[in-house]
């Protein structure tokens, strides 16, 4: 099962990127011909933020559809089914993937904390 | 004590500046919201495939082309290499990743035939990555000019989305399987270089219907060329001989 791998790979990643501040939501986008499964990797998600600073992160999916073009006649077309990448126009099976593909970290949301230390300007300047 | 930043009001000081129009309780900063949303807008392959590109750099300062083969498990894979190694490895130097969850069963039989081969164990995991070939490159240490042949993990679905940085990527499929797996698998088959169809020796008794098949692999990948071959029996194999020479850069050698 990839999505294990692939959310493991978000999850270490974000850690990375976040140290130890608490996450309070993920949002992923997964495209539609990406070849991940959403529901497995929402399965794993839980499985693997035990333990770690996304414990309690709440998952959000942006599923991308899925564009691509037609090699021979040029048509532009949204692909709704990975297995059927047909040109509606020309029937031609030759096209490229312009979207749908994407395995990305969109942002993660955390606490709000202050930036500056707080105490240093809570007295009036002097004049 | 705020709450939200833990910062103290001290001696009841306030300094509220109307500007800021947060939470005037004693400092001068604001709190629009208690979230804050960071953008990362990283690719979750990112690792990977950045690995997968120094594989790649890797093995071109050697001149070392990798072959990886992907296929369901029992496609013949192993059955294919074996035989190659007999019959082009004088001409070709060819060295072996094996690539299995668990056992090194496939990795006696290569060695058994006397080409140098390592393992990779995957454990739980269902497909080789990036960071498990770079490894097991530097373990093999291949020579220059040569070809390595990894042997993915036996499974449709993973190994397709994880580039390692090899060369070419060969998927293999046996006359026993439906010939409707491209449609089933379109990730897998839409990345292939080529395609072996092996087993061809059992078509007479099996309903495999290879015209179905031909159909169903241009849909996915009207690119990838479609190699008929007996991996036991042997017919077909020149073919595939002849692609590889021709695909590693030794051109026909007669
Ligand atoms: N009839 C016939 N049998 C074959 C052919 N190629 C392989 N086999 C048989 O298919 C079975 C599986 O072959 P392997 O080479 O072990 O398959 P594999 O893809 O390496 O299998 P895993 O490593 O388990 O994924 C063996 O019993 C082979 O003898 C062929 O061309 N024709
Ligand atoms: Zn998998
Ligand atoms: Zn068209
Ligand atoms: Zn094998």
């Amino acid at each position: 099962m990839h999505e294990l791998s692939i959310t493991q790979a978000a999850v270490e990643t974000i850690i990375e990127r976040m140290g130890a501040t608490p996450i309070r939501r993920v949002t992923l986008e997964i495209g539609v011909l990406s070849g991940v499964v959403v529901d497995s990797v929402r399965f794993c998600f839980e499985v693997i933020v035990a333990g770690t600073p996304l414990r309690d992160a709440v998952l959000d999916v942006v599923e991308t559809p899925g564009r691509a073009a037609c090699r021979d006649c040029t048509l532009e077309f949204v692909v709704e089914d990975p297995r059927i990448l047909l040109c509606p126009g020309c029937g031609d099976a030759d096209v490229r993937v312009l979207a749908g593909r994407e395995l990305r970290i969109k942002s993660v949301e955390v606490e709000n904390v202050c930036a500056r230390p707080a105490v240093a300007r809570t007295r009036p300047e002097p004049g | 004590m705020c709450a939200t930043c833990g910062c103290s009001d001290e001696a009841g000081t306030r300094v509220i500046d109307p500007e800021a129009g947060g939470h005037g309780h004693g400092h001068d900063h604001v709190h629009p919201e208690t979230k804050r949303t960071v953008l990362l807008e990283q690719d979750i392959l990112a690792a990977n495939d950045l690995l997968a590109e120094n594989n790649r750099g890797w093995l071109a300062e050697r001149a070392i082309h990798a072959v990886n083969l992907m296929s369901s498990p029992g496609s013949g894979k192993t059955t294919l290499l074996e035989r190659t190694i007999r019959e082009l490895g004088r001409e070709f130097p060819m060295t072996v990743i094996e690539g299995d969850q668990e056992t090194v069963f496939d990795a006696d039989r290569i060695r058994a035939t006397g080409c140098r081969v390592i393992q990779v164990n995957t454990g739980a995991g269902c497909h080789l990555d990036a960071d498990m070939l770079a490894k097991a490159l530097r373990t093999l240490d291949p020579p220059n000019r040569s070809t390595v042949f990894i042997e993915n993990v036996g499974n449709l679905v993973c190994p397709a989305l994880f580039d390692l940085g090899e060369g070419t990527r060969t998927v293999i499929m046996s006359v026993t399987e439906g010939a409707d797996k491209p449609g089933k698998y379109p990730h897998m088959f839409r990345t292939a270089d080529v395609v072996l169809l092996n087993k061809i020796d059992l078509l007479p008794y099996v309903d495999f219907d290879v015209d179905m098949f031909l159909t169903a692999l241009t849909q996915v990948n009207p690119r990838s060329r479609v190699l008929q071959m007996s991996a036991t029996g042997g017919e077909g194999m020149d073919d595939w001989y002849g692609w590889l020479r021709e695909r590693v850069g030794l051109g026909p050698t007669v």
